[in-house]
């Protein structure tokens, strides 16, 4: 299978009092062309890390140490300099973020924002990039995309200013979309419309989406696969209908209990605890604090990573091929 | 409603209309804090004149009005103040107006030269060390900016003097032009623009100091933001990144505190107009506290405080333009 993006063994940390606290730790998973991988998990797994590091945007200040292999048709895009990833990124590689309200500049018109990238990257001039720009905002169904041009970020509602956002992720037609929990600072109602949006301009378009989300509902509703991530690693990675309805981790398993029942608190009694930080992860198994089915092995060694069935695999000592948890 | 007043004009009006009350404030102070001194207009006249008998001060005070109970004194005065009468200057026999006028220019160009010139510098430097944080460009920055701000002002002036017109005979030490000189026009501005460079550079000097570190810590913060990382993610190069993005939003606060510091640095320019001889208002100020001139004290404290507060209308005003959110609230 021909890949668009494949990373291997990422590796993030970011240094602290205590040394480089290891925020991704051994991350391997690829993306094929036109394809919908969605990363589950809860806050503090490392998901945002791991995505923000691909197209190199993780906080300069916070001095990431960053290893591994992001390979983005073939091309190393670890430690590429700034100019040229710089250039890869709009045209390659487009990037939604969970938070429309801080993810625009307050102080430039969306015109502006929505006209940078194709100036920038398309050699526009500033005519066909303005018509350009209104036919983009039609496409994310911004209502009167004319007025919108001239108008400042805290003129729009958060939904807007998503598809706003979406708007200047597209302008440059990527061939990936990377998407940070798009929709969890949106209204419910919300939601979903930009959800539809992303998955309908993805078919029509034809890019591939890494979408990253806590939400599994989403994951059934979008996703072909899916991986996901815990303390930092992935312990489970397979076809959706596979791994929504066989899952072979523990952790897996409990965020499907815990998504089926209603409500905020079915995290509380379904996964009881939170996510360790870096630097109180326990040796062996991460997850064997909160795990029903810890046994002492567990804390012997992380768990490798094996094969539970098509398409599927898990880091658990406890899953078996075939035989969900 | 048919008509409507855009935003930015009633964002404007709002702010011109807040002023008036806070000049009568102003005036209101003033007066209240020169009657406390011990004192007054007819002790000094009389002292001035080689003394006068008690009866001659009481008649002399009678004259000025100032027998009046204080309440009174302070509506008349407060009354010239509405209709731009600031009272006589007993020492120099003229106007307070007039004689606070005549040295408002010589001032407006000296602070306006030096903030411009800090703010402008201060700002290039401070994107400059954002950019290269941490390097050792930044740190060596860091070192002259903590230097600059701890050098008292008045041995900065006497060194600058010392160092440039003394040893250096490139610029004149004082004075804001030759005296007697005898120029065209152009021969005049030139002449006014090299006497200006020492004051107005010595003045700048510490304010740099102030809107580098400013602007740094601003930018650090705002490089750090969502919108920049956004910015970025839709290929932005850095320079664009750093001088139009992210200076745009980190200017406000060095915007702010340049209209915060138009007093303080109205304050400085006593003692740089007077190790330099600027003929403006700081120097105005000493002349006047040695000559115990109280009205021409009160008119300059008047004056000047209409001038801080027409500049702080006018960084309003400009903070409005660069963030369109700030005309909304
Ligand atoms: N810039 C940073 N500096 C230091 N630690 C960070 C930074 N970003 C994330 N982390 C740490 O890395 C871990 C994973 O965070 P994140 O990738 O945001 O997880 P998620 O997106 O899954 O919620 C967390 O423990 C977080 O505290
Ligand atoms: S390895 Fe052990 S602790 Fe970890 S998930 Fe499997 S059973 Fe639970
Ligand atoms: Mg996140």
């Amino acid at each position: 299978m021909t890949s668009l993006l494949t990373v291997k063994s990422l590796c993030v940390g970011f240094p602290g009092k205590r040394g480089v606290l290891p925020a991704v730790e051994d991350l391997d998973f690829h993306i094929a062309p036109g394809e919908t991988l969605a990363i589950v998990g809860e806050s503090g797994s490392g998901k945002s890390t791991a995505a923000l590091s691909i197209p190199g945007l993780l906080s300069r200040s916070s001095r990431p140490v960053v290893s591994g292999s992001v390979r983005f048709e073939g091309q190393e895009m670890l430690n590429m300099p700034d100019r040229k990833l710089a250039r890869m990124r709009g045209p390659d590689v487009g990037m939604i973020f969970q938070d429309p309200s801080t993810s625009l500049n307050p102080v430039f018109t969306i015109g502006r924002q929505i006209c940078e990238p194709l100036r920038t990257h398309m050699g526009l001039d500033a005519r066909a990039a303005e018509a350009r720009a209104i036919e983009l905002l039609e496409l994310v169904k911004v209502s009167a995309p004319e007025q919108r041009l001239a108008q400042y970020p805290h003129n729009l509602s958060g939904g807007m200013r998503q598809r706003v956002m979406i708007a200047i992720a597209l302008a440059c037609s990527p061939r990936l979309l990377i998407a940070d929990e798009p929709t969890t600072a949106l209204d419910v109602t919300v939601q979903a419309q930009v959800l539809r949006l992303i998955s309908g301009l993805q078919k029509s378009l034809g890019m591939a989406v890494l979408l990253i989300t806590h939400d599994l509902g989403v994951v059934w509703e979008t996703a072909d696969r899916v991986i996901v991530m815990y303390a930092g690693r992935k312990v489970e990675e397979g076809p959706v209908r596979r791994i929504l309805s066989q899952p072979s981790h523990p952790y897996t398993e409990g965020l499907l209990r815990a998504a089926r029942k209603e409500g905020r608190d079915g995290f509380l009694t379904e996964i009881p605890g939170v996510v360790p930080p870096p630097h109180q992860r326990p040796p062996g198994c991460a997850f064997e604090p909160r795990c029903a089915r810890a046994i002492a092995a567990c804390r012997a060694a992380v768990p490798a990573i094996r094969s539970t069935g098509p398409g599927q695999v898990a880091a658990c000592i406890r899953a078996e091929e075939g035989q969900p948890a | 409603m048919a008509f409507s007043i855009p935003p930015f004009l009633q964002f404007m009006f709002r702010r011109v209309l807040q002023i008036i009350p806070v000049v009568i404030a102003i005036a209101a102070l003033n007066f209240l804090l020169l009657s406390l001194a011990p004192g007054d207009a007819a002790d000094v006249i009389s002292a001035n004149n080689g003394g006068a008998s008690a009866e001659e001060v009481q008649a002399l005070r009678e004259s000025l009005g100032l027998d009046r109970p204080m309440i009174v004194q302070f509506f008349s005065y407060m009354g010239g103040v509405l209709t731009l009468d600031l009272g006589q200057s007993y020492v120099r026999g003229m106007p307070v107006l007039d004689l606070v006028m005549s040295r408002v220019p010589a001032t407006l160009l000296l602070m306006v030269t030096s903030l411009a010139l800090a703010v402008l510098a201060g700002i290039l430097l401070g994107i400059l060390s954002s950019t290269r944080y941490g390097s050792l460009l930044d740190r060596v920055m860091s070192i002259i900016s903590l230097l600059l701000y701890s050098t008292p002002h008045f041995w900065l002036a006497l060194m600058m003097i010392v160092f440039f017109s003394v040893h250096l005979g490139l610029l004149p030490s004082g004075n804001i032009a030759t005296i007697g000189g005898d120029f065209s026009f152009l021969g005049r501005v030139w002449d006014v623009f090299v006497h200006l460079i020492l004051p107005a550079v010595t003045m700048a000097m510490f304010y740099i100091a102030v809107y580098m570190r400013l602007m740094r810590s601003s930018m650090l913060e705002v490089l750090d933001l969502d919108y920049i990382t956004a910015a970025r993610a839709r290929g932005a190069s850095e320079k664009k990144i750093a001088y139009s993005h992210a200076a745009r939003n980190a200017l406000l606060p060095v915007v702010t505190l340049a209209g915060v510091q138009i007093g303080h640095a109205l304050g400085g320019s006593v003692l740089i107009e007077t190790v330099f001889g600027w003929p403006g208002l700081g120097r105005l100020v000493y002349e006047s506290l040695l000559e115990r001139d109280t009205n021409t004290l009160m008119g300059i404290l008047v004056v000047s405080s209409v001038l801080v507060i027409v500049v702080s209308l006018c960084i309003d005003l400009v903070c409005g333009l660069l963030d369109p959110r700030i005309v909304h609230k």
